[in-house]
């Protein structure tokens, strides 16, 4: 049975398809790498998985159960979190609070305030934050404000963790560092659904890869497969190319 | 640091907090009857302030509702009066302003920033001016006369309303709902997704609030003997708390409280000492208060404090 799976998922804004009958799933322990142009309709996706927006038509289930038009709290409790594109974190309050309020409000059962604060030092040190946790979230750096992201979505205790753009806006080693983190997350065992557009990074821990354009699913297949694919060289890859040289 | 010193540390906020209410108690053994009306003009405003706080300082919702609240509790004394004992009247007026509190609640609280605040400042209109119609259309009359209660008794009503508001602020502030409440305010949109149900958390605690709010407007319509809705809706009650939470800092839990108390008596003052330039005067300090004190009160309290005690309250 298939972790995440979504059936004819669409999404218009007034007239415009942000997303547009796609289907998609994703397997226990997997990387699903979703790539695409600017405004291909990826982040309109998780949002759809997260349940900020609802899709009209079509259906979202999580192992097996409809979780369509179910509110974002119960998604995460059900075991879905996220990290935003640009980050969304509690700026004003200590990173250590940050990632609290995670592991107080998002496990599905509900955790008692030692278990919490155990659970949140030791994802602050999983993801090297350990020094930092008693300064304001906002004075962190934009690399350090994502691992801060990625620790608060792990302490509510997801099967299935949805990363957008976790690497964006970061330099070579940042970026080095964040693929190593999404390679240790995998090997808690978490699936994992990533949007990125560090090709790099993409090509190198995703296990699967789906394609967006314009909304639609325009193809889906391993990396290999995927930078061979001439449809998708064509419309993304090629572009990244031309504007590179 | 020795786990003494924090001991004693802990337990010297309580002890302060302990020695004014002891103090307060036992007041009218030995005050003047001025210093019992004044304290009780006091602590309605500290009721009003700290309530206020316990929702919009955390969430950043600027509630201007604290008028109706507090309008349906002066009604509630104003109709049950003479029917009911003095208890059961203020507990029907928190009752009372709490229901509508969570009715309004869960209409408008998915309104951000201004939205909000506008709307539960048309709500104390709206509520006067029904009120209003229907007093004319069906009693006839415009005011009502309300049941005599003396001084100290209210006094004491007062005090013990502000208690019960005080350890249950406290408490939701120091658990994982007053952590929620950070979360919203500081951002709403992620505090969803990491599992907590925003709009429940919202409401039930501007509930709450409500609730002091209304119990302090029923103690207090039996001092005014005779209201109407102007006086009981007036908005005044409204941005008062707001103006003492900003005043006294939100930051800490204190913070309303020196702020209710500070323009309470700067209001006294300036009314008995300048009576014709007391609006003015009074302006004036608060333009210079919100210019130079962005944190309130509090905010200058814990930065002194910081300066003597040296690095003795950072943890990092």
């Amino acid at each position: 049975m298939h972790v995440l799976e979504g059936e004819g998922v669409t999404k218009y804004f007034g007239g415009l398809a942000a997303i547009s009958n796609v289907d998609f799933y994703v397997d226990q322990g997997e990387v699903l790498g979703l790539i695409g142009p600017n405004g291909a309709g990826k982040t309109t996706l998780f949002n759809l998985i997260s349940a900020a927006l609802i899709p009209k038509p079509g259906i979202v289930k999580y192992k097996g159960v409809n979780i369509t038009g179910k509110k974002p709290y119960k998604i995460c409790r059900m075991g879905i979190a996220r990290t935003f594109q640009t980050v969304k974190i509690f700026a004003n309050l200590p990173v250590f609070d940050n990632v609290r309020v995670g592991s107080l409000f998002g496990t599905f059962l509900k955790m008692s305030p030692a278990e919490a604060e155990k659970t949140t030092t030791d994802l602050l040190e999983f993801v090297g934050l350990s020094d930092a946790s008693n300064i304001p979230a906002k004075d962190l750096t934009l690399a350090n404000q994502k691992r801060l992201e990625v620790a608060r979505a792990l302490a509510t205790k997801p099967e299935l963790l949805l990363l957008d753009e976790l690497m964006a806006g970061l330099n070579q080693t940042e970026v080095a560092q964040a693929m190593e983190l999404v390679k240790q997350i995998r090997e808690k065992g978490i699936t994992i659904i990533m949007i990125e557009h560090v090709m790099r990074a993409i090509m190198n821990v995703c296990n699967r890869i789906i394609v967006l354009h314009h909304g639609q699913k325009i193809a889906e297949g391993t990396p290999q497969e995927i930078a061979n694919s001439k449809t998708v060289i064509e419309i993304y890859l090629g572009e990244q190319t031309n504007a590179g040289s | 640091m020795s786990t003494t010193g924090l001991n004693l540390k802990k337990l010297w906020v309580p002890g302060i907090y302990v020695i004014i209410l002891v103090f307060l108690a036992t007041l009218p053994m030995f005050g003047s009857a001025y210093s019992i009306i004044f304290l009780i003009s006091i602590l309605m405003y500290v009721i009003l302030a700290v309530s206020w706080t316990v929702f919009s300082g955390p969430t950043g919702y600027i509630s201007l509702a604290p008028a109706a609240f507090f309008g349906v509790g002066i009604y509630t004394s104003a109709t049950l009066g003479n029917d009911l004992p003095f208890t059961a009247l203020i507990i029907i007026g928190g009752l009372i302003s709490t229901a509508l509190a969570l009715l309004v609640g869960a209409l408008t609280l998915r309104l951000r920033g201004i939205y909000f605040a506008i709307f539960t400042f048309g709500l104390v209109e709206l509520i006067k001016h029904t009120l209003l119609w229907y007093e004319v259309k069906f009693t006839g009359t415009r005011g009502r006369f309300v049941v005599v209660i003396d001084n100290e008794t209210i006094y004491y009503a007062l005090l013990i309303v502000l208690a019960v508001l005080l350890i249950t602020a406290f408490i939701i502030r120091r658990s994982k709902y007053g952590l929620a409440l950070q979360s919203i305010g500081e951002y709403e949109e992620a505090a969803s997704h990491m599992g907590i149900n925003v709009t429940l958390v919202k409401v039930l605690v501007f509930g709450f609030s409500a609730f002091f709010m209304g119990a302090a407007g029923a103690i207090m319509a039996t001092r005014w003997t005779y209201v109407d809705p102007y006086i009981a809706f007036y908005l005044l009650f409204s941005f008062m708390p707001v103006l003492m939470g900003i005043l006294g800092g939100m930051g800490q839990f204190y913070g309303p409280i020196i702020g209710a108390v500070m323009v309470t008596y700067l209001e006294e003052l300036l009314l008995t000492k300048f009576p014709y330039y007391y609006m003015l005067i009074f302006g004036v300090i608060l333009v210079v208060a919100i210019l130079y004190l962005p944190q309130g009160l509090a905010g200058l309290i814990e930065k002194m404090r910081r300066r003597y005690l040296g690095g003795e309250r950072a943890r990092t």
